[in-house]
């Protein structure tokens, strides 16, 4: 043994440095066994020493798992490896997804003296994200800015994609980045040759590692999202209606810059709904606002926004002529991955209540039988189950084919008086602020957020903007209006249940009203 | 055992003497076993013990050519109730499971075993579930071995350490006729490395022959006056020869020469000792250390001749144990206390009292520990550090937690669908859970279960709510726990008590969560076990006279239907719905395979994928909470118009059903589509698939040309 005999503080032992730790941080299902497996083979291929532990467990299932490795030259003793990583002591940290990088980085694995970071910046939502009725995503902006100070070495691309584009799955791509980061001292032969020694799916392995490898040379850069369509996307069509759409996207160009760029794109939403006419009282309506909206023109431009989606309510209609599209067909072959002539199938998965049904019907007869429960609950058992329909085979796809082509009737039915007065009054409560608060009118142009979703979830969404609207009228007179507006309408969109919504309305009447027994409002609620 | 295959983990299983074995630390204790001759092993499945009992399900043939009985154990009591064949007759046994929660059900068995004592070796391998990644209570399995007197060794985690331990535990067993129990976390489990192999031993005395040659000895009954007979040779012979065993084997290890200052710790805490002194520059790459370390490879009991002549000339010890109680530092307390011996004893305090000992921990409480006993030998890094870390953004609040959840393709998602969906009908309702994968269920986004008291326990654990009110009690049992403990400690319990409570008994084949070991009711085959013994007949059996039987938990609409009659139906008694489907992931693992073969021979194959209309999807994610299935996810499209991220389906997608049933069943929105890609389809089937999409193709192009087509 080469203890020293007194214990008096020592520069260590020197070949410590020389043991090379590496975390990968991932999701159960994405091959961090395997991954782990050939780092391992390669390492001991190599003349090191090497040892892996992990986590596994229940959290296999899709929970977020850990696996660690660390090696070292071998020499005729074993050396003394850890079986966890340490905060501030890892050379190599994988993520084989974005947020776990974040979680790598906040729990002190990822530091910029030592660690090369090497993450997939791909997403897989957790379920708390995916639940929210709103925009529930994390922030990935907040993980680049972390990983950027964090890491001595920052590699990431989309090794998902790579990996799907390969036919393979992530570990291998991963693997690829790992070889191309130099973070091992292995060439790249000694990678390939752990993945042929392990024997499984040789052939699309390497092919995942080559794309890994290359996807981590390229950067970020080369993963990049292509730029969103511009609104003025390829418009065909007979030349007779062709030339009337020039004429009504003239007047929407014509509108002020921060206007015009969304009216397009709602002017386009608009005649694809309906048709020509429809688009000319879109623009009526617009620039009848922007009469009274005044520069930067936030009023016209949000009202351009909510007005075309309130225009394009989600009707059988709308769902019919949607699913009865010819490039429809293609799209889904495309993301399906099917072959030149494959045979698809395809089957549409339709509820529709009694109300959708009352609402298809001309507004007299719609409002006829909506006027009693009786009627309804009839209408409700005659559509009690739901359909399911072939959109390939003839019977199924004119079905739906007919339903789309009752929209030249769409205007008189029960659905789009409905919706007419609903948008009517909308509008009517926002202008009404306009000259008192005109941020405010703004925030309740906004509110239609709220609206969306079909069946019950409509109806849920439209308590909802009733609730928020109640609210606002509330705290109109107030100076903090908008805010508490602002707030009202994205705690509503915090929860199904309404929970955050209830909260920050009982907040306003707290204060709006004299407290009925003495409770005091807890502002903090909506902070 | 439908999930994996283990053949080459068995080709390990048959290495003898000059070969390596390179691989997990479970699986190095399982040719341990081999090696030290072995006469029969049972257990039952937990991780980070199931390799042990799957690699050995698989090993069949090999150990028959051994006379070694293998049992894949009804539950943990059952296993440890096996290892009475040692209490008579001199043959080594092993049993093993996941602690603390299997010592738990077993520990009725143990204290018996413990009090009768045994002739052959009886080892007790428990894999213990604590810190992260468990999916159990934290607890220690320690209390079992002091309360019940059986030794607790816990290895230092590397292969040739925990392979000699199983050696050691044989021997010390038979030494102080005291069952062992080896203990293995969660990390040593899995731990990599190698160890010299030896060839496998076949039992001197198989179980076979034990049964010709039987044996009794009343003296081992546990009936007074024997038992307290027992009591007394616990401390009087066995204890006494349990110390003289570990001196003279040295099972316990000191490394590093003398001085002032020590660290106690417990076998499987050494490398995290040592990366910690490592770190401060005060042990080597092969954990030569300066400051001297007692290891305790032997938990329970200690030694104290041992630990006094450890702390001999010592101003200050560190005792590293991991968890709480801190049993063998209040140990260690009363041992130099008694002893008159003045050394500064360290511990909880620099350490936490609870929890797991990270790398952060360790290093913390080293420094800690060094700063008040020996600050000179500390770097003047860590003396006075420079504190200018880096500011990095608040990260905590945007990273969001991954709790375990249903896997793609899940069949108990449809079944927790219902369910929410039934709630929304009838109100919410008194939930109990069981264990097993069906507890994710109590998490979002279903949120269906308020409590877990065990396996088996799920429908006993609304005894109180057995006597029924305005809305009945619901509870949830998986098939897993089921055969476990809840036929007799559920179901009974509650057709006796004359419950008026619904169960759900949710059946997949398997008990999955551990790795999808057959049970009683699993469908498949199995050329050792019996199989397909219905769930709903064994109730039926013990007098339920409502039960129901579903096979396919897809069917939402149905399901939904069937406990609504459950909960309003007049008839009393109990309740029983079996809701039977395949565990996905098992059934891909064996079904893609197939499937893939039978696109190659041009048999007709269809090959579902659910989709989204994203021009359809509102982006109000009404079925992400009837869901979470990992391959239903999020994305903006891009489409200035829009706020929220509409549903997406990908790839990972298997086409369960479950999108489009709950979509129907739930009336939600019309966005899903199953789109099915058919391989090798017949002749007549292509030519009318060719003459729809021709007719569909005109339809679609006539209506396109009359209209404005806006293409991106």
């Amino acid at each position: 043994m080469s203890v020293r005999k007194s214990l008096a503080p020592g520069d260590g032992d020197a070949r410590i440095a020389t043991i090379l730790k590496l975390a990968i941080y991932a999701v159960g299902g994405q091959g961090g066994g395997v991954l782990t497996g050939w780092i391992e083979d390669l390492a001991r291929a190599q003349g090191y020493a090497a040892q892996a532990t992990s986590v596994a467990g229940v959290s296999q299932r899709t929970g977020a798992t850990i696996y660690y490795l660390e090696m070292a030259p071998a020499g005729t003793r074993t050396p003394v490896f850890s079986l966890m990583p340490s905060a501030g002591d890892v050379d190599v940290m994988i993520a084989a997804e974005w947020m776990e990088a974040g979680r790598a980085i906040l729990r002190g694995f990822v530091t910029p003296d030592r660690t090369t970071l090497i993450a997939s910046t791909h997403r897989n939502l957790a379920v708390s994200e995916k639940m929210v009725p709103g925009d529930g995503l994390a922030d990935a902006e907040a993980v680049r800015e972390a990983a950027t100070q964090a890491a001595k070495r920052l590699i990431t691309a989309d090794f998902e994609a790579a990996a799907v584009r390969t036919g393979s799955v992530i570990s291998a791509t991963l693997f690829g980045a790992l070889a191309a980061s130099g973070a091992l001292p292995f060439p790249r032969s000694a990678f390939e040759a752990a993945i042929r020694a392990g024997g499984k799916g040789v052939e699309a392995s390497l092919a995942a590692f080559s794309a890994g490898f290359e996807a981590a040379e390229k950067g970020p850069g080369a993963t990049v999202a292509p730029p969103l369509p511009s609104p003025e996307a390829r418009v065909s069509g007979p030349p007779g209606k062709l030339q009337k759409w020039n004429r009504l996207a003239e007047r929407g160009r014509a509108l002020p810059a921060p206007v015009a760029e969304m009216a397009l794109a709602g002017l386009q939403k608009v005649v694809d709904f309906q048709d020509l006419r429809y688009g000319a009282e879109y623009l009526s309506r617009l620039e009848a606002i922007l009469a009274r909206d005044r520069a930067p023109w936030e009023l016209t431009r949000e009202a351009a926004k909510y007005l075309a989606n309130a225009m394009c309510y989600d009707d059988v209609i709308r769902v019919a002529d949607l699913k009865t599209r010819g490039l429809r067909f293609q799209q889904i072959r495309a993301e399906m991955g099917a072959a030149e002539g494959q045979l698809m199938q395809l089957t549409e998965f339709l509820h529709p209540r009694a109300e959708e049904v009352a609402g298809l019907l001309p507004r007299p007869l719609g409002a006829w039988v909506s006027a009693s429960p009786q009627r309804m609950r009839r209408l409700g058992w005659f559509f009690r189950r739901g359909k399911r329909l072939r959109t390939d085979s003839l019977w199924g796809y004119v079905r739906l084919y007919a339903l789309a082509g009752l929209k030249p009737w769409r205007r008189l039915t029960l659905r789009h008086a409905q919706e007419v007065a609903h948008r009517d009054a909308w509008l009517a409560t926002a202008l009404g602020h306009l000259d008192s608060n005109p941020s405010l009118a703004v925030e309740v142009i906004r509110c239609r957020r709220l609206v969306k979703g079909y069946s019950d979830t409509l109806s849920r969404g439209l308590s909802r903007f009733d609730r928020v609207l109640e609210g606002i009228a509330l705290v109109a007179g107030r100076d903090d209006a908008t805010d508490w507006a602002r707030r009202l309408r994205e705690a509503a969109l915090k929860d199904e249940a309404g929970t955050a919504l209830e909260g920050a309305v009982q907040t306003i009447r707290s204060f709006v009203q004299p407290p009925a027994s003495g409770q005091a409002g807890s502002p903090s609620v909506m902070s | 055992m439908a999930e994996r295959s283990f053949k080459a983990e068995v080709a390990d299983l048959r290495k003898g003497a000059g070969e390596v074995f390179t691989g997990e630390g479970i699986l190095a204790l399982t040719k341990a076993l081999l090696e030290n001759g072995v006469g029969y092993v049972g257990g039952y499945q937990g991780a980070p013990i199931s390799h042990l009992m799957d690699v050995l399900a698989d090993a069949q043939d090999l150990l028959a050519d051994l006379g070694i009985r293998f049992e894949a154990s009804a539950n943990e009591a059952a296993a440890a109730a096996m290892l009475a064949a040692s209490v008579h007759y001199p043959i080594r046994g092993a049993v093993t499971f996941k602690g603390a929660v299997g010592v738990n059900v077993a520990s009725d068995a143990l204290a018996n075993l413990s009090s009768s004592g045994v002739t052959g070796g009886a080892l007790v391998i428990v894999g213990e579930d604590y810190g992260e990644g468990s999916s159990i209570m934290q607890e220690r399995s320690h209390a079992f071995a002091m309360k019940s007197q059986f030794w607790l060794l816990d290895p230092r985690p590397n292969l040739p350490s925990i392979v000699k331990a199983v050696g050691d535990g044989f021997e010390m067993s038979e030494a102080t006729n005291t069952p062992v129990m080896l203990m293995v976390r969660i990390r040593s489990c899995h731990v990599t490395g190698q160890f010299p192999c030896r060839d496998n031993r076949r039992p001197p005395l198989t179980v076979r022959e034990a049964l010709s040659n039987p044996r009794s000895d009343f003296a081992r009954i546990v009936l007074p006056p024997m038992s307290f007979a027992h009591e007394q040779d616990k401390v009087k012979t066995r204890w006494p020869n349990a110390e003289r065993f570990i001196l003279e084997r040295k099972l316990n290890e000191q490394f590093g020469a003398g001085g002032r200052i020590g660290i106690i710790c417990q076998g499987g805490m050494f490398n995290g000792v040592i990366r910690a002194l490592q770190r401060l520059g005060l042990a080597d790459i092969h954990g030569d250390t300066e400051v001297p370390v007692y290891c305790l490879n032997v938990t329970y009991p200690l030694v104290a001749t041992e630990v006094l002549g450890f702390c001999q000339g010592k101003d200050h010890v560190l005792v590293v144990e991991e968890g709480q109680p801190a049993f063998i530092e209040d140990q260690l307390a009363a041992m130099l206390y008694r002893a008159g011996v003045t050394v500064k004893l360290h511990g909880k305090g620099l350490l936490p009292m609870a929890g797991e000992y990270t790398g952060q921990a360790l290093l913390e409480g080293v420094t800690g520990f060094l700063r008040q006993a020996a600050p000179e030998t500390l770097p003047a890094t860590v003396r006075a550090p420079n504190l200018d870390k880096p500011r990095l953004p608040d990260l905590s609040r945007v990273v969001p937690i991954r709790p375990p959840g249903f896997c793609t393709g899940c069949p108990e998602r449809p079944i927790f669908a219902a369910l929410k969906l039934v709630e929304q009908d009838l109100g919410k309702h008194q939930i109990a859970a069981d264990i097993g994968c069906h507890l994710f269920g109590s998490l979002p986004p279903f949120e269906i279960g308020g409590a877990t008291m065990g396996y088996g326990l799920g429908p006993a654990a609304n005894g109180a709510f057995d006597g029924g009110g305005e809305r009945r009690p619901i509870s949830l049992i998986g098939d897993g726990g089921f055969w476990h403990n809840g036929l007799s400690s559920s179901i009974t319990n509650m057709v006796f008590n004359k419950s008026d409570g619904l169960v759900v008994v949710v059946d997949n084949y398997y008990s999955a969560a551990t790795g999808g070991q057959d049970v009683m009711s699993s469908r498949a085959d199995n050329a050792s076990k019996a199989t397909q013994h219905p769930i709903s007949e064994a109730v039926k059996g013990v007098g339920v006279k409502w039960v129901r039987q579903i096979d396919n938990t897809y069917d939402v609409p149905r399901l939904r239907a069937l406990l609504h009659e459950a909960l309003t139906t007049k008839q009393p008694g109990p309740k029983v719905i079996v809701a039977s489907s395949e565990c996905m992931l098992n059934k891909q693992r064996r079904e893609r395979p197939r499937k893939a073969q039978a696109i190659a021979e041009g048999r007709r194959v269809e090959a579902p994928r659910f989709g989204v209309d994203e021009a359809v999807c509102t982006g109000d994610h009404a079925c992400m909470r009837l869901s979470g299935c990992p391959s239903l996810g999020l994305r903006h499209t891009g489409d200035p118009l829009r706020d929220d991220p509409v549903a997406h389906i990908d790839q990972t997608c298997v086409g369960c059903g479950n999108c489009g049933e709950v979509a129907d069943a739930a009336v939600l929105c019309p966005s899903f589509y199953r789109a099915d890609l058919v391989h090798n389809p017949g002749k007549l089937e292509t030519r009318w698939s060719a003459f729809s999409s021709r007719i569909i193709g005109w339809l679609a192009r006539r209506r396109d040309a009359r209209r404005l087509t806006f293409s991106a």
